[in-house]
């Protein structure tokens, strides 16, 4: 199937020389939810400001449904909805009419019935008539939706719409996010979010420092992010990690005071059981015993620290 | 041309206006008002006429220019400087929608406003003197560029204003002084003849004289310069404009 997005070597430099985008290339199919996951500052938003024509590219080429989006932007721009990080709305507007505003803007005949539509699938249709500053904050998020959708777009950006968000909300965004893929959308959302991108992305990718590292199934991702890492520290530093323990792919650390050994929290088994009997049966005295989950943060140094090897 | 997009921000634009409307109709109906009693009574009926006109009447359109250009640079200004202040701009700049249309849209709403505060003043005027327009159709021809030129200007502001501060500067240090010193209550004929060439260097003069020329068929100018004077500041304005949106000038990084 023909790519929906097709992002190529794309670049994005600012007036004072910082490099937001390092050339990413990105396709992505219709009607899949990819998450583009990274820490603040990583690329995320320009990626998107920049797809959506809010941003200018320093170099680079960007097709939204085979129309680019520099000499076809009209076609290209039709397509798109974007629901902006900020909560960026007219405080005095009535709900309606600004959902009603941005279809016109979109070149779209109005049409009362589809603005119903949306709202009633947003929970919005009581509060149709309301100022949007009477609205909290879950509900302005939601205005924001709807004027993204307002004109029935293919491609919809969602810019980290569980930010700062209760977990209610939240659960009620990824539904939301549910139904408009079964409507045949196809949805990019950025996220620092594991868990959010677990709920509900069919592919991941990740950028750092203005360069998408890998874009990846959710499952195959999601295995190698499961990983946790238990910490076994001891009273008498060691030299090496005793004969009785080589099966178990330990590693020596802190100057030989701890035992590291890395599991998945998905599998059947851990292993921990039985490696806590055999290190006590060794004769090794605990100090104490730790368990750390490799944070989102931890896996972005990883992916930045072997792409440099690779790069090599 | 995306024509729906044009009406919807035309509408959009509009609707705010009409909220309002109440203050949008009693504050220039009452200054003008005001006007009428402090220059035209009480110090009017001691001036002798001007140019075979009264000075009540003679200060119409002055009134009327005063009162447009600001509408038309305030109104302009605010409406694409509120949506830079608050962010909704985004919407606009990933809106298959091309520089024109965004310009027609906001640009168009504010002109109207504009216009509608002009014939108000026009109204108020006849219940207090005897206004003859003499050449209406250069009337209405002069009102709408100016409504339309100073709107461009308006929407130039709003697009350069880092802050509410410098949305009320320019109109405030360049262009309510060019109007007042721009022949609003006074013939240039008046003056003294330096201050007459300086005045020349003023604008505003040429757009005052010819809206009055259009009223009375006396002016200060020759009313073909009056016409090439506003004619060229519009397509000045809309040039800077134009630049605006191909350099994405203070809106697109």
């Amino acid at each position: 199937m023909a790519a929906i997005l097709d992002i190529k070597d794309l670049r994005k430099a600012y007036a004072d020389g910082f490099e937001a985008l390092k050339g990413v290339d990105l396709q992505i199919e219709q009607g899949e939810i990819l998450a583009l996951l990274g820490p603040n500052g990583a690329g995320k938003t320009t990626l998107i400001s920049t797809v959506c024509g809010i941003t200018r590219a320093t170099s680079g080429q960007v097709l939204v449904g085979g129309h680019d989006i520099i000499t076809d932007f009209r076609a290209a721009r039709s397509m798109i909805g974007l629901v902006p990080q900020e909560i960026n709305l007219e405080p005095f507007e009535k709900v309606l009419n600004t959902v009603r505003f941005s279809r016109g803007l979109f070149g779209k005949a109005r049409d009362d019935a589809a603005i119903e539509r949306i709202l009633r699938q947003l929970s919005l249709w009581d509060k149709k008539d309301n100022q949007i500053r009477a609205l909290s904050g879950g509900m302005k998020r939601r205005v924001l939706i709807a004027k993204a959708l307002a004109h029935e777009p293919r491609l919809l950006f969602l810019d980290e719409p569980t930010a700062g968000v209760d977990v209610e909300l939240r659960k009620d965004m990824w539904e939301i996010v549910e139904g408009l893929k079964a409507d045949g959308v196809t949805i990019v959302l950025t996220t620092h979010y594991i868990e959010e991108a677990e709920a509900i992305a069919d592919r991941v990718g990740v950028i750092a420092k203005g360069e998408l590292l890998l874009v990846e199934e959710k499952a195959s991702l999601m295995a190698r992010m499961g990983q946790k890492q238990l910490d076994v520290q001891l009273s008498e530093p060691l030299d090496a990690v005793p004969e009785a323990l080589a099966k178990y792919d330990l590693t020596l650390c802190d100057q030989g005071c701890t035992l590291t050994y890395a599991y998945d929290t998905r599998a059947e088994r851990t292993g921990i059981t039985k490696l806590l009997g055999d290190v006590s049966a060794a004769g090794l005295v605990l100090r104490d015993v730790v368990t750390r989950q490799s944070s989102l943060e931890d896996i972005f140094v990883g992916l930045v620290h072997e792409d440099a090897e690779d790069g090599r | 041309m995306n024509w729906t997009a044009i009406k919807a921000i035309y509408l959009f634009e509009m609707a705010r206006f009409f909220r309002t409307l109440a203050q949008s109709f009693i504050s220039p109906v009452l200054s003008t008002s005001l006007y009428f009693v402090v220059f035209g009574a009480a110090i009017g009926s001691r001036i002798d006429e001007i140019e075979g006109v009264s000075y009540g009447a003679f200060i119409v359109p002055g009134l009327i220019m005063l009162s447009v250009i600001t509408q038309a640079i305030s109104n302009a200004s605010f409406g694409i400087y509120f949506p830079k202040f608050i962010g909704t701009i985004y919407e606009l700049l990933s809106a298959p929608v091309n520089f024109l249309e965004i310009v027609a849209g906001y640009v168009g709403a504010a002109a109207t406003k504009a216009l509608f505060i002009g014939v108000i003043i026009l109204i108020t005027a006849f219940f207090f003197v005897d206004v003859t327009i003499q050449h209406p159709l250069a009337m209405v021809a002069f009102l709408l560029l100016t409504c339309l030129s100073f709107a461009l200007l308006g929407f130039i502001i709003g697009i350069w204003a880092g802050s509410f501060e410098q949305l009320q500067l320019v109109p405030l240090l360049i262009v309510t002084p060019l109007v007042f010193l721009g022949g609003a209550f006074y013939s240039i004929s008046m003056l003294p003849p330096v201050w007459q060439t300086i005045s020349y260097f003023n604008p505003v003069v040429y757009l005052i004289s010819g809206f009055r020329w259009s009223f009375f068929g006396a002016a200060d100018v020759p009313i073909a310069v009056s016409l090439l004077a506003i004619g060229g500041f519009t397509v000045a304005c809309l040039a800077v404009i134009g630049w605006i949106f191909k350099t994405g000038w203070r809106i697109r990084q």
